[in-house]
């Protein structure tokens, strides 16, 4: 079947339709991970969001359920160029085709997807429709595709319910925004006992639990529009337990103590960035995905400073909260997809729990 | 951490003269690097004994030595140079062995140079078996169970223990020189024999087998503070078993997921980081295609093949970086060249597929055994890049220029199923061949799968291709546009279409036109569309927009590079498409280069304005020229490759820069040859084209025999031979009709008599001849296996003066403008003609360094409308150099299992080297040296010579024994020798009783063996034994007698001390 991707500015990819055949509108942003397919429609940051894979070649290894990041598929839309029509790989339990259309989502194949990076990336991310009606009116669609914006997808992704992964080492609180698995995984491997909170938890059921470190979580969204955890996160930064924060974790954390987010033009979704750790001036390659950064300019050099920053453009990487145990970033560290290179920050974060006693 | 400010002087080791194993890859790196040392405002000394390379230019060092790749030589160039550093990590493994030997020898630390790029440490852990197995163990990396043995009994042993199939690999050699997987006991110890001569240190590996695992290969790099990353990954379709160098490839890999691609990603920078590597590496590994078990297969400290194809799969610039680190930098202080706005600490992202194939020289020797296995037989590759796979893979076909362009090509229809599988069990150079047909007849992947271990995601995208062919079959004149559009999406050439569906070539292109199925062309940007790219670097693809745009108000110029290196079309040829590249730039155009081949820097994306990475075909570059309508393409510094191209570009309206067409038909065609011989009044040996065997037959009887047999329209002589009877040409002409010959044959009168070669430059009027050059070997063996002297200093000067004329003539009949090389016979009847190209030559970057005379340049400028008196040269032959140069012929022999060694004249030699001094006898020694050929050892020779030779081996045989040789020869030769004054010692030939002359040889104490066969086909077998045999065991085998004299002049001129040449001052 045919399917059409009309962008907020006009453009029209012809297609076809792969996944689910409803009409979507949504945000659209790339990824340029050329493996982990399936752990980028399971990060539960691209809720609201449809991706654009600019690797040409999707589904090669077919899907293996255990590489989820979380329960379920999160994008409202696919963009591929390519899906392999059969799967390679020993552990692939499933097609691609099949997963998508059982998770629901529409996607659209045989499309240039190069072409469309580079509007986004020359006219920042937009909105736009994935649809298989051949008879939509342009200009109607279009007002209907401008009017969409991201809303309420963190306490959409959030636990409903609290729960724990049993360890013998160390409690932590993981405030789950829209977590991915490699998270608490990360953290339980190091012998972590992992409590997983909703995102709305208030900080003072956290804190009653005694925990030896908290963890905030990555997620979808504007930062800024998360006002009521934000709140509950400024208490959990004055409560001095050590505090390690991830993605949207990093970026409510900032928010929490007096700093501004901005939407980047285009976002960094993919496993190359270049990021260095300001204080031994190493350069670490690392897993990305988000569009929304902290403004330096607006940090209290009281309050927090810079640790990371990105060498491609010079934006902020993760900050170092003067005179407390709290060190956020905003890339990820837990990888999946992506370079694992940075998994020395969940030590780090160990090592702080172990001295904050 | 910025510049060390203690690296002023840097020497930069080369790799030496092509072989299999060690080719072009190292001329770009090499070419790269320094002109990133030159940059940084480095004083760069170059080695490298490789005269056709673009680094042995002055423009790219500042002191250039064309010298053997010797201790000797370098440590003398230390003390005449005295660098403070010495990098070595870009000349191959030759670079890397020459480096050991000198921190062994003390040299370095004696003359308080340091080496940079590396250390001999960390160059230890990765090469020697037993310290890289310990490091590996030691950061918990696994490799296969394997032993290192120094003796055949302990290595049968090991084996034992381990359980057969086990892999053996000889220490310290290139591209796997040696080695093989050994089923059985017997096999074990023929293999660990071998290897353990031909290893540097005695030692071979012994090890568990892990063929039939996917093979994975990642390039990281590393800089001193200790940042990490990943360039590229790359799977072999091959799985292991089969030398990457042979493999097709592909990057990024395709069958990985997140999980095992990050693992083995990790597992590369955690060893790059245990070596201490400062630069590029590259790790190699054998993944099991059903669990997360890996193995490191081999660790290469240094840039190598599969980082110039990392780089230009990439456009990540691994050796320019390199360099960078190696005077201190790190990655993030070294900007993205492509981007110019990210920095080289970040990973490329591929947002289409490449696809690397060999290219094997078995048309070249068409009797050699064609399976693949771990020692390598490729001389040259070709990359394509596309969208998608399959597209890659159709492209990479027809680069390949062996008369393939579908998965057609070779018809293995008359198989029955059972062959068929046999086939596919046999891995060799046409096995995806094998697969299709074996597609065709509906064999399941699974029972494809199981025999080859291709994993069935690449034989379902053969699948795929092999569908197309029945849908075009099926639609024949019904062909619609969509299935035209899909066709054309994994890049059916129109003209296989047309074969497929019965529709004209003419009609297929006009119907893409109407339909607007045209190529687009997508940069090639490092980031997957996320930066803005300033690099022209394209592709095409014909499901996606047209990113090629952005044209000046310049001329364009398009410049056809010469596709993979191959026997007889080497790296000369990118040497000269480069310089002439820059040529046309300073003479204010827009050059475009299209070329196919990862390995050469023509490739590299900042030597023209535009790069197209595609193949050489008629179809692809009019795509191009559709895009980028070029005021004019220049065809004569591309090879025969660019040469073929000529007619399709004067059809699609694309003026031709220098010689016209019409002229370079002429110099090619026969009758039209003939006749403008006649004209000038040159006399030729006499010929005659004929089209069938009886035609030759009767030709050659008119002629009278010996004749020289061979088709038109060939390069390298391939095919060529010299016939002394009917049976010879019955044989010959079958094997040129093997290579599908599509042009008339042609039957020549063998005269012997010295050959001498010529290149001049012509602008219509005038003609500038930088020199001549002499054979040593007389006619008979092609010129690209000969030694060659320049200035010719055993011809007279009204020989001289003859040349002179005939090339004179010659230029202004055919109106040359650019470039011309002639090739001549000179006896005591005169001066005859054998062979002109109305292009650049083999011989033309030697010469240009000898003479100082920048030959590629001037004919570029002279294509552009310039005069040779105008440039400020007096035309006519120059004054000879106050230098002879030697240029040697290398040959990768013992490679290329069953292949006959025998020089004739077609050419068998893949590279060369060269010796220059003042006088003749040093620059012989010279190239000897650099060739390898450094003897005496055990002073124990065999020579077996031909009747008619063995009058001239008298004195030869004589000279060799008053070098403190021992002589052993046949009855007859012993025979012959003795009544003419020299004692040897007889042997028994190989079909009689032990120990015979092939004991001698595999009894490993011969140096040299000297055996001149008969003319024509050789009958008896017993020759071509004892050659291959000489070859395998080590031995240096000469087939010519003029070759053996010149060996032995080098022998009684030998010196302790060389003058070493700066060619940048000459």
């Amino acid at each position: 079947m045919k399917a059409y991707l009309i962008l907020e500015d006009g453009t029209v990819f012809k297609g076809t339709s792969i996944g689910s055949t409803r009409e979507v509108i949504s945000e659209i942003v790339f990824n340029t991970s050329m493996t982990g397919y399936l752990e980028v429609l399971t990060d539960p940051s691209y809720a609201g969001q449809a991706v654009v894979m600019t690797y040409p070649l999707i589904g090669n290894y077919g899907i293996c359920r255990e590489d989820m990041e979380s329960k379920k598929a999160w994008p409202d839309g696919y963009i591929v160029r390519e899906l392999s029509r059969i799967p390679s790989n020993f552990r692939s339990g499933d097609t691609i085709q099949n997963f998508l259309k059982e998770q629901d989502i529409p996607g659209i194949s045989g499309i240039d997807t190069r072409a469309l990076t580079k509007i986004l990336r020359e006219k920042g991310t937009m909105n736009g429709m994935i649809t298989t009606n051949a008879d939509y009116d342009l200009e109607e669609v279009i007002s209907r595709i401008k009017e969409y914006s991201v809303k309420g997808v963190v306490m959409a992704t959030t636990t409903k319910e609290p729960y724990v992964i049993p360890g013998e080492g160390k409690k932590v609180a993981l405030l789950d925004c829209g977590a991915k698995n490699n998270i608490a995984r990360s953290l339980n491997e190091r012998g972590c006992q992992v409590m997983v909170y909703p995102a709305d938890t208030p900080a003072e059921v956290i804190l009653k639990e005694n925990p030896d470190g908290i963890m905030l979580s990555n997620g979808p969204g504007d930062p800024e529009e998360n006002v009521d955890i934000i709140r509950e996160v400024k208490k959990l930064y004055e409560s001095d337990v050590p505090i390690f924060a991830i993605c949207l974790g990093h970026q409510l954390m900032a928010l929490a103590t007096g700093a501004k987010t901005y939407k980047l033009k285009y976002g960094h979704r993919g496993g190359n960035h270049p990021v260095k750790d300001l204080e031994t001036g190493r350069v670490y390659i690392s897993s990305q995905n988000h569009g929304y950064a902290v403004d330096e300019k607006t940090l209290d050099p009281n309050v927090a400073v810079p640790a990371f920053v990105n060498v491609n453009d010079g934006t902020n990487e993760g900050l170092k909260y003067v005179g407390k145990n709290i060190f956020t970033v905003q890339y990820h560290p837990e990888a999946c997809p992506g370079p694992q290179d940075s998994g020395y920050l969940f030590d780090r974060f160990i090592r702080m729990m172990e001295e904050g006693k | 951490m910025p510049k060390n400010p203690d690296i002023k002087k840097v020497l930069v080791i080369g790799s030496g003269p092509i072989v299999i194993g060690q080719a072009a890859e190292f001329d770009y790196a090499g070419t790269q690097a320094c002109r990133s040392l030159k940059e940084e405002g480095i004083e760069v000394v170059l080695l490298n004994s490789n005269p056709a390379t673009i680094m042995t230019d002055k423009d790219i060092a500042d002191r250039v030595y064309i010298e053997p790749l010797t201790t000797e030589v370098v440590e003398q160039l230390i003390k005449k140079e005295k660098p403070d550093s010495v990098l070595p990590t870009l000349g191959g493994q030759a670079g890397l062995n020459l480096a050991m030997e000198l921190e062994e020898a003390g040299i370095l630390k004696e003359n308080n140079v340091r080496l940079i790029g590396t250390t001999a440490l960390t160059i230890k852990k990765a090469e020697d078996r037993e310290m890289f197995k310990e490091t590996m163990e030691k950061i918990g990396e696994p490799v296969a169970p394997s032993e290192i043995v120094e003796d055949v009994q302990t290595g049968l042993a090991v084996a034992e223990k381990i359980g057969y199939p086990v892999v053996l690999r000889p220490a310290y050699t290139l591209g796997g020189s040696g080695g093989g997987i050994a089923e059985t006991r017997e096999q074990c110890a023929e293999i660990l024999e071998n290897g353990l001569r031909l290893s540097r240190v005695g030692q071979v590996l012994v090890e568990r087998c892990i063929a039939g695992w996917k093979e994975i290969e990642y390039e990281v790099m590393r800089d001193s503070a200790g940042n990490v990353i990943t360039v590229c990954n790359m799977e072999n379709i091959d799985p292991v078993g089969v030398h990457t160098g042979d493999s097709i490839v592909v990057a990024p890999s395709q069958t990985l997921g997140d999980k095992e691609y990050q693992m083995l990603r990790t597992s590369a920078l955690k060893i790059i980081t245990e070596l201490g590597i400062t630069g590029g590496c590259n790790v190699q590994y054998a993944l099991h295609p059903e669990s997360f078990e890996y193995c490191v297969i081999e660790v290469n400290p240094r840039v190598s093949r599969s980082s110039a194809l990392a780089s230009k799969a990439t456009g990540y610039p691994i050796a320019k970086v390199a360099a960078k680190i190696a005077l201190g930098y790190t990655l993030d202080e070294i900007k993205n060249a492509v981007t110019k706005k990210t920095y080289a600490s970040f990973e490329p992202m591929l947002d289409y597929v490449v696809v690397k194939m060999p290219r094997l020289p078995f048309d070249k020797f068409i009797n050699a055994s064609h399976n693949l296995g771990t020692q390598m037989k490729a001389t040259g590759e070709v990359m394509s890049i596309c969208t998608n796979f399959e597209g890659g893979m159709m492209k990479a076909i027809r680069s390949l220029e062996q008369h393939v362009d579908c998965l057609l090509s070779y018809d293995y229809s008359g198989l029955s199923d059972d062959e068929l599988k046999d086939r596919l069990k046999n891995v060799d150079d046409r096995r995806i061949w094998v697969i299709a047909e074996a597609l065709r007849r509906g064999f399941s992947y699974e029972s494809i799968h199981s025999i080859t271990k291709i994993d069935i995601w690449f034989i379902d995208k053969l699948q795929i291709l092999v569908d197309m062919e029945n849908a075009l079959k099926e639609a024949g004149a019904g062909l619609t546009p969509e299935l035209l559009r899909e066709a054309k999406r994994i890049e059916y050439p129109d003209n296989v279409i047309a074969r497929l569906t019965g529709i004209s070539q003419a009609e297929i292109r006009r119907m893409r036109h109407e339909n607007n199925i045209r190529a687009a062309y997508k940069m090639v940007d490092t980031c997957a569309a996320e930066f803005a790219a300033e690099t022209p670097y394209y592709y095409s693809c014909f499901d996606g927009w047209n990113e090629a745009d952005g044209t000046t108000d310049k001329k364009k110029v398009l410049v056809l590079g010469s596709g993979p290196i191959r026997i007889g079309q080497g790296i000369e040829f990118d040497f000269c498409s480069v310089h002439s590249t820059w040529a046309f730039e300073k003479e204010g155009y827009e050059t475009i280069i299209v070329n196919n081949n990862p390995e050469t820097v023509s490739t590299d994306f900042d030597i023209a304005d535009k790069l197209y990475f595609e193949p050489l075909t008629p179809e692809d570059v009019e795509s191009i020229v559709d895009v980028e309508k070029p005021d004019g393409a220049v065809v004569q510094f591309g090879g025969q490759t660019a040469i073929k191209l000529t007619e399709a570009l004067m059809k699609m309206g694309v003026p031709i820069l220098g010689t016209a067409a019409e002229d370079v038909d002429a110099a090619e065609d026969r009758e039209l040859f003939d006749k403008i011989l006649e004209e000038c009044q040159i006399p030729r040996p006499k010929g005659q084209t004929v089209f069938t065997a009886d035609e030759a037959k009767k030709a050659a009887r008119e002629l009278g025999y010996p004749v020289l047999v061979r088709p038109s329209y060939v390069l390298g002589g391939q095919g060529m031979q010299i016939a002394i009877s009917d049976e010879d040409i019955d044989e010959f002409i079958g094997i040129i009709n093997q290579i599908a010959q599509e042009h008339p044959i042609l039957v020549d009168k063998y005269i012997m008599g010295k050959e001498i070669e010529v290149d001049a430059i012509c602008d219509g009027t005038d003609i500038l001849i930088p020199g001549i050059m002499e054979h040593i070997e007389r006619t008979g063996i092609h010129s690209g296996d000969s030694i060659s002297v320049y200035p010719a200093k055993s011809i007279t000067e009204e020989n001289k003066k003859t040349i002179v004329e005939y090339t004179e003539k010659l230029a202004r009949a055919l109106h040359v403008k650019g470039m011309i090389n002639i090739q001549f016979i000179v006896n005591n009847e005169g001066v005859f003609i054998i062979e002109v190209n109305p292009r650049s030559s083999r011989t033309v970057p030697y010469i240009s360094k000898v003479t100082g005379i920048p030959i590629v340049p001037l004919a570029t400028q002279i294509i552009c409308g310039h005069t040779i008196r105008e440039l400020g040269y007096t035309p006519g032959l120059q004054k000879e150099a106050e230098y002879y140069a030697i240029k040697m012929p290398v040959f990768s022999f013992e490679k290329i299992r069953g292949a006959d060694i025998n020089l004739g004249p077609e050419m068998k030699s893949t590279g060369e080297c060269l010796g220059i001094a003042k006088t003749f006898n040093e620059a012989l020694y010279k190239a000897f040296q650099g060739a390898n050929i450094k003897l005496p050892k055990y002073k124990k020779m065999i020579i077996t010579v031909r009747d008619s030779d063995k009058e001239e081996m008298v004195d030869i045989a004589r000279r060799f024994k008053a070098q403190g040789y021992r002589i052993f020869c046949t009855n007859g030769t012993a025979r012959y020798l003795y009544q003419h004054g020299v004692v040897t010692i007889p042997v028994r030939k190989i079909e009689q009783e032990s120990p015979n002359i092939l004991d001698l040889i595999l009894g490993h104490e011969i140096d040299l063996v000297i055996d001149i066969p008969a003319q024509g086909a050789e009958r008896s077998h017993d020759g071509f034994i004892i050659r291959r045999n000489a070859i395998e065991t080590g031995v240096t085998v000469l087939t010519a007698i003029d070759t053996a004299r010149a060996l032995v002049t080098s022998m009684e001129n030998r010196a302790s001390e060389l003058t070493l040449v700066n060619i940048a001052e000459i």
